[in-house]
C-alpha cells in the first residue's frame, strides 16, 4: 500500500457509498444530491490517478450542469418532497435488480482483476499535452462532438415543442 | 507508485451500482442517475489505462472528455423526452403497461 493507494481507497469509498445511496434512497431529491457526492468521489479518484483536467471537467459538467438539469426535471415532474411511495419498486424487482447489479460487478471485476500486475508508476500527462493531442490527433472527433452537441440542442427543442394534440 | 486493483474494483462497483439503479428505478428521471454512475465507471477505467503509461495520443485523458460531453448531450435529449412524455401522460412511471395513456 502506497500513499496513492490509500488516497484512492478513500476517494473510491466516497464514490461507492454515494452511488449506493443514490440508487437506494427513497427521496428523489436526495438521489440527485447523493449523485453529487458520488461524482465528487469519482473526481477525487481521477485526481489521484493523475488526470486533473478530466476531474475538473467532470465536476464542471456533471455536478454543475447535469445534476442541476436532473433537479429541474424532478421539480417539473412534481416530485414529492418526502419519500416517493408512488414509484416504489416491489421486492421481486429489487431482488432481481440487486442480483443483476452484483452479477455485472462480479463479472467486470473477474475480467479486470487478473490484468493487474504490481505497482506501476503513474504517468504524468499534462494539460498542455492533452490540448496538443485534442487539436492534433483527435481534431476530427472533437469537431464531430460540437456537431453532436448542436444536434442534441436542436433535438431537445424540437421534442419539447411537440404539441399536445399530436399525442397518440 | 499505484496499484491498479483499486481503479478496477471501483470501476466494477460503479458499473454494478449503475446497472442496479437502472433496473430498480421506476421514476424515469432517476433512471438517469444509474446511467451517470455507469458512465463514471467507464471514466475511471479509461483514466486507469493512462496511469499505466500504456496509452498513445493522450487517449486516457481525451476519451473521458468525449464521454463526458456525449453524456451531457444524452441527458439533455433524455430529459426533453421525459418532460414531453410527462406533459402528455401526466406520469413517468416506467413500470406502467404501455397503451394506458389517458
Amino acid at each position: 500500500m502506497t500513499a496513492l493507494d490509500t488516497a484512492f481507497a478513500a476517494t473510491g469509498l466516497v464514490a461507492v457509498v454515494g452511488g449506493l445511496l443514490a440508487v437506494t434512497t427513497r427521496h428523489v431529491v436526495h438521489a440527485a444530491l447523493w449523485l453529487v457526492v458520488a461524482l465528487l468521489g469519482v473526481a477525487g479518484a481521477l485526481l489521484v490517478l493523475g488526470a486533473e483536467l478530466v476531474a475538473l471537467v467532470l465536476v464542471l459538467v456533471y455536478v454543475g450542469a447535469v445534476v442541476v438539469l436532473v433537479l429541474f426535471a424532478l421539480m417539473l415532474t412534481r416530485a414529492p418532497i418526502g419519500p416517493d411511495l408512488e414509484h416504489r419498486a416491489g421486492p421481486w424487482r429489487t431482488a432481481g435488480s440487486a442480483a443483476l447489479g452484483a452479477a455485472v460487478a462480479v463479472l467486470l471485476g473477474s475480467v479486470l482483476l487478473p490484468l493487474t500486475g504490481g505497482a506501476v508508476e503513474r504517468a504524468e500527462v499534462t494539460s498542455t499535452q492533452v490540448a496538443g493531442q485534442i487539436f492534433g490527433t483527435w481534431v476530427w472527433p472533437f469537431e464531430l462532438l460540437s456537431l453532436l452537441l448542436l444536434v442534441a440542442l436542436v433535438a431537445a427543442l424540437a421534442v419539447s415543442r411537440i404539441p399536445r394534440e399530436a399525442a397518440p | 507508485m499505484i496499484h491498479l486493483t483499486g481503479p478496477y474494483l471501483l470501476a466494477a462497483a460503479l458499473v454494478g451500482l449503475g446497472a442496479f439503479g437502472i433496473t430498480v428505478r421506476r421514476n424515469a428521471v432517476l433512471l438517469l442517475v444509474g446511467v451517470e454512475l455507469v458512465l463514471s465507471g467507464s471514466l475511471v477505467l479509461l483514466v486507469a489505462t493512462q496511469a499505466t503509461g500504456g496509452d498513445r495520443w493522450a487517449a486516457g485523458s481525451v476519451l473521458p472528455l468525449f464521454v463526458i460531453t456525449i453524456a451531457a448531450a444524452e441527458v439533455v435529449v433524455a430529459l426533453a423526452v421525459i418532460l414531453t412524455a410527462y406533459r402528455h401522460r401526466a406520469r413517468i412511471d416506467l413500470a406502467e403497461p404501455s397503451g394506458e395513456a389517458p
